[in-house]
């Protein structure tokens, strides 16, 4: 428990001391690479909600995320054409003020967990695999084909959506502001662990039928934390939209999803700060192997049978020689 | 008076110009992006290919290029956009294979001042409302074969044409395109599904309808499918399509299905002129394979830039952008020049898929639009 | 729209439904006596079509071509199970998925490293090439029938193997007992290499049926995965019937939804927004099913109810 403690600091400090280091050697595509290490942790903090929590093997987090990255993508473009959205009576503004769009995200993406976990979570384990793909497939395809935003094309916002105070278009202002939400998501849930709904529903997943015995709901349990964890993987959604001011139906394809889950098993599945690992790890990987030969994949697909094989723990598991990952 | 010394410094330049020309070259730093790796790499070391071999001929060190893969995702693209005026700190960039990746990174970079010359996608965003004075498109506007597919149809007198697409933009936009050419009726208008494999259902109704001919958009892999799928349905009514799907690389995974479809081009290997001599004997010369559509496109994308960096720096950024606006060099595709919202006016050609000994090619049959521009000139404000 | 097309368009769909029965019947099994959830699977049904157009190219015979693909197919699948997937069948489904999706990876980029970017050219053999006319004057291509006719029979073997044979009853026992057929004294891990490498080479067989009309490129089988995923949640998982069922309703449903729905809007919209919307609507309608089949029944429609 300490030594997982000294490493966490250890990561993030890690992650600001490089920061600082590119900040000074004036390399801003290193903040840039940095800022999408912390965006992709975020929406990995999220999926960790309801994968460490929960025990729920979502394939289709990417919806999240996407619902995120459009959320931001519609607001934004109707403030650029200073044309409002209308839906039937509704009349919206479309905005360019981050906290409202990510309000928007949080709300959109909640809403959307809420209606594929009331469908998924009536099932279990490989049905709950495969629906969540399934879900995220439908998603995929009906972005690629609504003309209104782009359809495959996507949507190009021109300039980065604003923060009250703030110069967002700077890296590291805008890195800084991304690596506060995800300190945020990381201390919200390190609460959640020990409050009595995380640990509720951590009984839920070690032994449904003892915690149903005690009178908890186990699936009511998993919706809900199905819904927080959809929540955060949108608002990184929109932090992912802005910082390439752009969206496009692949925040939804599969393979993303995919990689959400490759982030917290790097890291070291239920622990606070594996997805921080594995996303630094694979944006890394991804850097430097992508440099070194086109065939990067390749290594990449091994190494990760590597660490799903013979390193359960991953790479906290292997920092604190320890596999138990949940307490 | 500024303007008549400009107008002066740029006759003497141009006097000099024949004899002393890498002389007075100007030095450009150039960030290429394009796909290398997964689907549709083959487009991507064409375009590749064919503007390095215009650099290499050009001499000298003037041009220095980095070259990144973008894998086809839009993400990567930004990412590698970023990184390149970032760090790289480059002054032009180029290399985009599709819109939507276009979509995602040329108006980010134009709007920080940098150049971008587009050897490929031409969505008609950025060629209406969304143009700007620093960016160029060398290839085509999106829409420019589908509107010669749709004035070839007319040409051959077709009366009841079967148009499909997959349901994506590029494929909204090429049936429009076909259809603001094509004067006869439609016998049916199709969306298919984007990566769709099986074509089965489309070739029965095909074949239910009454239609004389058949206008298609499948891109890559797609269109493989659909040409082998419909070359064994006995059904034999004529096919039209646009170029990129009948392209060098992709024509011999196709084999005999693709023989005799009809396709529109700005480009072919045989279109007589000089410069296209040149290139396709020096682009077999250097590579050891025929050259596609892609590889005149990354060539005469290398060919303007370096006649801009002969008249001005690419530093001074009012001037180069005259210089390039004159396109003044000789492009593989004969008469070359820009319309005000910097997209190309150009001939268009039909070419018929043949086989020249073993090898699939295409062979030109004839001149479908002379002197085309595009639909979006009025939309463009700059 | 003529009764003629609708029959057309249901053989169409026939057809796509016992080409994904063939890949969804494989992953079924696997997870039926091995308990593995199995996204490399789509990655035996690339080996298959390369190893179908490679033999093809090589030897211009199609029936060669096919079986190297089964050969391919069922030797990849035998030595991934031997090194990767034995070692996964005592892990939950999450290191399942995670090691998988790995192999996925492995096998994508290894094919592009060995055979390049470009497509590989497959064709149809002379002798089932052109069309054939159907019964009522319907012509139709005799490759795609005969895809049904394989398709069927395959059906009807692999029943016939699970009913009737030893190794089908030592599936049976694996699927209802894991530790009963261990006690048995089956050689357990044989037992689990053969099945998995059944299901390997009946991708590997799709694969090449498949590839010879479509393209034959990296990433071919990933798209025709997650619609095997879909068969067999719908059909439920581990019921070869099931699978059955669930591929013949997903060919249809996709078949017939491409084709009627824009023509059901086309009744109250013009041509181009209706022939756009309704076939956004038909590319997400085997989802639709799915989820309404789970909602009804979340264990699909033949699943076991515990």
């Amino acid at each position: 428990m300490m030594r997982e403690r000294y490493i966490n600091a250890a990561l993030l400090g890690g992650l600001l001391l490089v920061v600082f280091w590119a900040y000074t050697g004036d390399e801003p595509f290193t903040i840039t690479l940095a800022t999408r290490v912390a965006i992709l942790a975020l929406a990995g903090v999220g999926l960790n909600i309801a994968l460490g929590q929960g025990g729920l093997v979502s394939l289709g987090h990417a919806v999240f995320f996407g619902i995120g990255g459009y959320a931001m993508g519609i607001l934004a473009s109707h403030a650029q054409s200073y044309q409002p959205l209308t839906l039937g009576p509704l009349v919206i503004e479309g905005t360019k003020s981050m906290p409202l769009i990510w309000l928007t995200a949080m709300v959109a993406s909640g809403i959307a967990a809420l209606l594929i976990g009331l469908v998924s979570l009536r099932t279990g384990g490989v049905y709950f695999i495969m629906i969540t793909l399934a879900f995220g497939q439908m998603f995929y395809y009906f972005a690629i084909s609504w003309p209104a935003y782009g359809g495959e094309d996507g949507l190009s916002i021109y300039v980065r959506n604003g923060f009250p105070g703030l110069n967002t278009l700077d890296p590291i202002q805008f890195f800084g502001l991304c690596f506060a939400l995800l300190l945020a998501a990381l201390a919200f849930h390190a609460a959640f662990k020990h409050a009595p709904f995380g640990l509720a529903l951590n009984a839920a997943r070690q032994s449904p039928d003892r915690a149903q015995a005690v009178g908890l709901d186990p699936t009511r349990l998993r919706l809900i934390a199905f819904v927080i964890s959809g929540v955060i993987t949108g608002l990184a959604g929109a932090l992912f939209a802005d910082l390439n001011r752009f969206v496009s139906p692949t925040m939804f394809s599969w393979q993303l999803s995919g990689e959400l889950l490759i982030f917290i098993i790097l890291g070291g599945t239920g622990r606070l700060c594996g997805p921080v690992a594995g996303a630094a790890m694979f944006i890394a990987l991804e850097h430097w192997l992508g440099g070194l030969s086109e065939y990067w994949h390749i290594y990449l697909g091994a190494l990760l049978l590597g660490v799903v094989l013979f390193a359960p723990g991953g790479l906290i598991g292997i920092a604190t020689r320890r596999e138990a990952a949940h307490d | 008076m500024k303007s008549t010394l400009t107008a002066a410094a740029l006759a003497a330049a141009l006097a000099m110009g024949a004899t002393q020309a890498s002389a007075e070259m100007s030095d450009i730093k150039v960030g290429m992006i394009t796909t290398l790796s997964g689907g549709g790499a083959s487009l991507g070391i064409d375009i590749r290919d064919g503007f390095m071999l215009a650099v290499k001929q050009a001499g000298a060190g003037h041009v220095d290029v980095v070259i990144e893969d973008d894998q086809r995702k839009p993400e990567i693209a930004v990412q590698l956009a970023d990184k390149m005026v970032q760090s790289d700190k480059v002054d032009l960039l180029t290399g985009i294979i599709w819109s939507n990746l276009a979509m995602a990174v040329v108006p980010s970079v134009t709007a920080q001042g940098k150049f971008y010359l587009s050897p490929n996608a031409g969505p008609s965003a950025l060629a209406g409302k969304g143009c700007n004075k620093n960016y160029f498109n060398v290839a085509w506007q999106n829409d420019n074969m589908h509107e010669a597919a749709g004035a070839y149809a007319n040409e051959q007198g077709y009366k009841n044409v079967f148009i499909f697409a997959p349901n994506y933009p590029a494929g909204q936009d090429a049936l429009t395109g076909f259809k603001r050419f094509y004067e006869g009726e439609l016998a049916a208008e199709i969306y298919t599904t984007l990566g769709q494999q099986d074509y089965a259902s489309e070739i029965a109704q095909i074949r239910a309808s009454d239609a004389d001919g058949v206008f298609f958009l499948l891109p890559g892999g797609m269109g493989i499918s659909f040409l082998k799928q419909y070359a064994d349905s006995g059904l034999d009514l004529p096919l039209m399509g646009a170029a990129f799907s009948f392209d060098q690389g992709i024509l011999q995974a196709v084999g005999d299905a693709a023989m005799g479809v009809r396709n529109t081009s700005q480009w072919n290997k045989d279109i007589d002129n000089p410069a296209n001599k040149k290139f396709v004997e020096t682009f077999q010369a250097e590579y050891d394979r025929l050259p596609s559509l892609f590889a005149s496109q990354g060539y005469d994308t290398a060919m303007l830039m370096i006649s801009a960096m002969k008249k001005a720096d690419v530093k001074d950024a009012d001037a180069f952008r005259a210089a390039l606006e004159e396109a003044d060099f000789e492009s593989t595709r004969g008469k070359f020049s820009f319309d005000t919202n910097h997209h190309p006016i150009q001939d268009i050609y039909v070419r018929e898929v043949i086989k020249e000994g073993d090898v699939y090619t295409n062979k030109l049959i004839g001149t479908v639009l002379t002197d085309h521009s595009n639909a979006y000139v009025d939309e463009c404000k700059m | 729209m003529s009764l003629m097309l609708l029959i057309e368009q249901v053989l169409n769909g026939l057809q796509l439904g016992v080409m994904l029965f063939l890949m969804a019947s494989g992953l079924t099994l696997v997870f039926g006596v091995m308990g593995l959830i199995n996204l490399a699977h789509g990655s035996l049904y690339m080996v298959g079509a390369f190893a179908a157009a490679w033999v093809a190219a090589a030897t211009g015979s199609f029936l060669l071509a096919l079986a190297a693909a089964l050969a391919a197919a069922a030797a990849a699948g035998a030595i991934v199970e031997v090194v990767v997937i034995r070692r996964l069948y005592a892990r939950d489904h999450l290191d399942q998925v995670l090691a998988t999706f790995a192999l996925i990876l492995v096998f994508s980029e290894g094919t592009r490293w060995i055979f390049g970017s470009f497509p590989l050219y497959l064709n149809v053999p002379d002798y089932l090439a052109g069309p054939v006319t159907l019964p009522g004057g319907i012509e139709y291509p005799l490759y795609r029938l005969s895809l049904i006719g394989v398709g069927g029979l395959i059906a009807c073997a692999l029943y016939l193997l699970i009913a009737r044979t030893r190794l089908g009853v030592q599936i049976r026992a694996g699927e209802a007992d894991r530790e009963m057929i261990a006690a048995l004294g089956v050689d357990i891990s044989k037992l689990y290499t053969v099945v998995f490498a059944l299901g390997a080479a009946l991708a590997g067989l799709a694969g090449a049926l498949v590839g010879t009309i479509q393209s034959v490129q990296v990433g071919m089988g990933e798209p025709v995965l997650i619609l095997a995923f879909v068969v067999i949640v719908i059909g439920g998982i581990g019921s070869i019937k099931g699978a059955f069922v669930g591929a013949l309703l997903v060919g249809l449903t996709d078949t017939l939804g491409a084709f009627l729905l824009p023509q059901l809007f086309g009744a109250f919209m013009d041509v181009s927004s209706a022939a756009a919307v309704g076939s956004a609507l038909a590319s997400m309608l085997i989802y639709l099913l799915m989820a309404a089949v789970l909602f009804l029944r979340p264990r699909g429609l033949f699943g076991d109810t515990a």
